[in-house]
């Protein structure tokens, strides 16, 4: 196993809530959420089907609903919840620690 | 119900939807899907896109690969048509000179490209887009340096035009009618789209008919009703599609553009169902029949129809949804609108423009947007309004400061 480190993502204001950001850093990319319970979560950033960046999905409650074709994953732990993505969604932990989301990767 | 199996005729995205869902709502009997293609079900809109324009040589992309058809116990008879359908005996007869009893069968025979026929030696010459070969045979013309022409400012011939530039070709997109994208998106968006690819090199020669296409000294000269020629070295058509119909007029089923089904999909024979392009459909948000040629209503269909089969008689009335990849940028259409529905603009800057389309009593029927990825977002949160059969101020729709989910809830 490589090892992981705890990563600045974003402020925790620059998600609002129920919604998803894109984030970048080295050559990986991520989907941060912050749920309509405002719970916060960190998956990869592409979409399981095909080479799309779930950041410009829709949160509903905590399912994030891909943009390209309408598959859907449970947030908080990836799994494939609706045709046509069956393969599930690697997830990251988050924690939040003053105003600041960092992810674990 | 005897123990004769579901029998599928199109072994397309209805098709294999349609398979897989048997399966996963527990029946257990035999599936059988019948494609008179030679391949596993594949997905077709690639077929415009990065099968024309990619690097690598292209492959079907598969929907259900044979392992996973194996794993369902779904039975694949590729390479083999259907021919008669006995409605007495439950029974389709195939080319090869099988034959397949069935308990429920679904017809999801897709179309075919409307042909075009022109006056000229070259009219036979014309090259389509349905198949896998078909991607094949355009992309073997895609050299740098060859002139393309496309007839028909549709989709497929506007993402065809596009794959073709970046191929490095001349492009011309040839349309009669007075602008591109007549059917499915406003004016606003067609003149956007076309602007686009203008911007990217291809040329247009809009509402002008065409007289004739012939063959001269290895080249394809187009000659138009302005007294103009369009020389080239292929010539692609497409100007839409016919559903594909002939097993259900032989054996006697109700038509109307396209094999006539209920609001359960079910045809005039309720042991034979139909789905994806082949079918019109009473839309029950819309209160008119129609028929659909898009990727997500066959997949929807292919979906819920299993259920049907199975005895559910559930409608079906999914919000019809469109996508079309136009260079680096997207474009999705959501409902169905008319000219004469009130259009309302909401600019989302970098990201797009959204357009909102309402009726005569000021409830959302239609969206569409033409941007960045980010408005298919927008275009799911429009949809869902459109459910919900919403009547959104248009102040509201407009303001790009009100989310469109905060609308959702009111
Ligand atoms: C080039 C192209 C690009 C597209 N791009 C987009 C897009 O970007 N967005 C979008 O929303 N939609 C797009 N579409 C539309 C979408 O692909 C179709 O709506 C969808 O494939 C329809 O599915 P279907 O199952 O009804 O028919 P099909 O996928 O056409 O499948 C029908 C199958 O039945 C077979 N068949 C017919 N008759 C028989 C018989 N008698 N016996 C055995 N087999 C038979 C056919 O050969 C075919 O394989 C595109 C279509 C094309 C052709
Ligand atoms: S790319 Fe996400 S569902 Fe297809």
């Amino acid at each position: 196993m490589a090892q992981t480190e705890w990563i600045e993502a974003c402020e925790t204001d620059d998600i609002e809530e129920e919604d998803v950001i894109r984030f970048d850093h080295g050559d990986r990319t991520f989907a941060v959420y912050r749920t309509d319970k405002g719970d916060f979560y960190a998956t990869d950033g592409y979409c399981t089907h095909e080479r799309f960046h779930l950041s410009n999905g829709l949160v509903m409650g905590s399912t994030i609903e891909c943009p390209k074709h309408n598959g859907r994953f449970d947030i908080p732990t990836g799994s494939a919840k609706r045709a046509p993505v069956c393969v599930d969604l690697k997830t990251y932990p988050v924690k939040v620690e003053s105003g600041k989301v960092y992810i674990q990767i | 119900m005897n123990n004769y199996g579901m029998v599928i005729v199109g072994a397309g995205e209805a098709g294999a939807r349609a398979a897989a869902e048997l399966r996963s709502r527990g029946w257990t009997g035999e599936v059988t899907l019948v494609g008179d293609e030679r391949h596993a079900p594949y997905e077709r809109p690639p077929l415009s896109k990065q099968a024309l324009s990619g690097e690598e040589a292209p492959a079907p992309v598969t929907i259900l690969d044979r392992p996973r058809l194996d794993a369902l116990g779904i039975r694949l008879v590729s390479g083999d048509a259907a021919v008669r359908i006995d409605r007495a005996s439950h029974e389709v007869l195939l080319a090869g000179g099988g034959k397949l009893p069935y308990e429920r069968l679904l017809l999801a025979t897709g179309a075919n490209p409307r042909k075009l026929t022109l006056p000229g030696d070259a009219s036979g010459d014309m090259l389509y887009l349905r198949k896998f070969e078909d991607a094949l045979a355009i992309r073997s013309r895609l050299a740098a340096g060859r002139r393309i022409v496309v007839i028909g400012g549709g989709f497929i011939g506007l993402e065809t035009a596009a794959s073709a530039r970046a191929a490095g070709c001349e492009a011309t997109v040839i349309e009669v009618a007075p602008r591109i994208l007549m059917r499915g998106v406003p004016e606003a968006i067609a003149a956007t789209v076309e602007a686009l690819h203008r911007a990217n090199g291809v040329d247009f020669r809009i509402g002008i008919p065409i007289d004739s296409v012939n063959r001269e000294d290895g080249e394809y000269v187009i000659a138009l009703a302005d007294g103009s020629r369009v020389r080239c070295d292929a010539v692609v058509t497409g100007i839409g599609a016919v559903p594909e119909t002939t097993l259900a007029a032989e054996c006697g089923l109700e038509l109307d553009n396209g094999v006539k089904a209920d609001e359960c999909l079910a045809t005039s024979d309720p042991d034979i169902f139909a789905a994806g392009d082949c079918c019109s459909f009473p839309h029950p948000l819309y209160g008119k029949r129609i028929r659909l040629e898009a990727w997500r209503n066959a997949q929807d269909q292919g979906t819920h129809v299993a259920g049907n089969m199975l005895g559910d008689r559930a409608p079906d009335g999914a919000v019809p949804w469109f996508w079309s990849d136009q260079y680096d940028r997207t474009l999705q259409v959501s409902g169905l609108s008319e000219p004469s529905h009130t259009t309302v603009l909401r600019d989302l800057g970098e990201a797009g423009k959204l357009y909102f389309h309402l009726d005569g009593d000021g409830r959302l029927v239609s969206a569409s947007a033409m941007g960045t990825a980010g408005i298919g977002k927008e275009i799911r949160l429009a949809e869902m309004l459109i459910e919900q059969r919403a009547h959104p101020s248009p102040e509201s729709l407009a303001d790009a400061g009100i989310r469109l989910k905060a609308l959702l809830r009111a």
